[in-house]
């Protein structure tokens, strides 16, 4: 039973790993009681950032470089497309204790 | 510069100092009903704000205090209606209403930069306030756990707001 079973599995992380490196990336970042989770997060060019907003509070997302500024609405998820490869620290216009930073590599 | 203790203020003073004092806790449907209102009288503060303020900081602090305090209040309504609670009227929600149009008023004969300085720092006062309030009084008195949950959010985007105004009154000076 042995071959068998490593077989599968080799082919299961081989299905895992082409899938990993032939599709950009989804990633979610949650606000939620006024606290964007994960603090520090790390993404590629070309990823997709989903912003899912938890709150009944409008929220944005907004780069101090001015690279991105994201509106999203109570209760919504928007996403964006990164485009652009730097450490990005970004907060909330709204609500500016909202703090958090995005590294993008290239 | 000397900045008058508004009597919105003292209000909520009174109710974090003597009603304490007496042991007289406020019932989940007043404190609801005070939370409502506190929320309401900033509102129509914004509201005078950003036809009056000249300042574009100002003007987008108001815009905020719009959208944040409809936010809670709304979920402060949908709230009482699920738990089937009619807020209450009390005596520290009548002197709030009263004494914030007295407030409304005196703001309303200012103008320019007066306006903008004066609404900001009543900002701050008024913040500092309810918070003190939220936090003294009406969150260790709520029995709901909802509402209890509802007001402890509340307190941490208004404390956001205290910050917010400190801000912009630093800006103005």
């Amino acid at each position: 039973m042995w071959p068998g079973r490593t077989l599968l599995l080799l082919t299961a992380l081989m299905l895992g790993a082409m899938a990993v490196s032939a599709h950009a990336a989804t990633i979610q970042i949650v606000m939620e009681n006024l606290v964007v989770s994960p603090a520090e997060a790390s993404a590629k060019v070309g990823d997709t950032i989903e912003w899912i907003n938890k709150d009944v509070f409008a929220h944005t997302a907004t780069a101090r470089n001015g690279d991105f500024d994201v509106t999203i609405a109570p209760k919504k998820t928007a996403t964006s497309v990164l485009k652009k490869a730097g450490t990005v620290e970004y907060y909330c216009r709204f609500h500016p204790n909202m703090k958090a930073v995005l590294t993008i590599a290239p | 510069m000397f900045v008058r203790l508004s009597a919105a203020i003292a209000a909520l003073s009174l109710l974090t100092g003597s009603a304490l004092a007496q042991g007289a806790k406020p019932t989940d449907p007043q404190i609801a009903h005070i939370a409502y209102t506190a929320g309401v009288i900033d509102i129509t503060a914004a509201k005078q704000a950003i036809t009056k303020a000249s300042n574009k900081d100002v003007k987008a602090f108001a815009e905020d205090m719009v959208r944040d305090h409809e936010a809670v209040n709304k979920q402060a309504l949908d709230l009482v209606k699920k738990l089937k609670v009619t807020p209450e009227d009390n005596d520290t929600s009548k002197a709030l209403s009263k004494q914030a149009a007295d407030k409304l008023a005196e703001l309303g004969k200012l103008k320019g930069a007066d306006y903008d300085k004066a609404y900001v720092a009543n900002e701050v006062a008024y913040h500092k306030a309810v918070n003190g309030a939220l936090e003294t009084q009406l969150i260790p008195s709520a029995n709901n756990a909802e509402l209890k949950s509802l007001l402890q959010t509340g307190l941490k985007i208004f404390q956001g707001h205290q910050q917010h105004a400190e801000h912009v009154a630093a800006g103005l000076k």
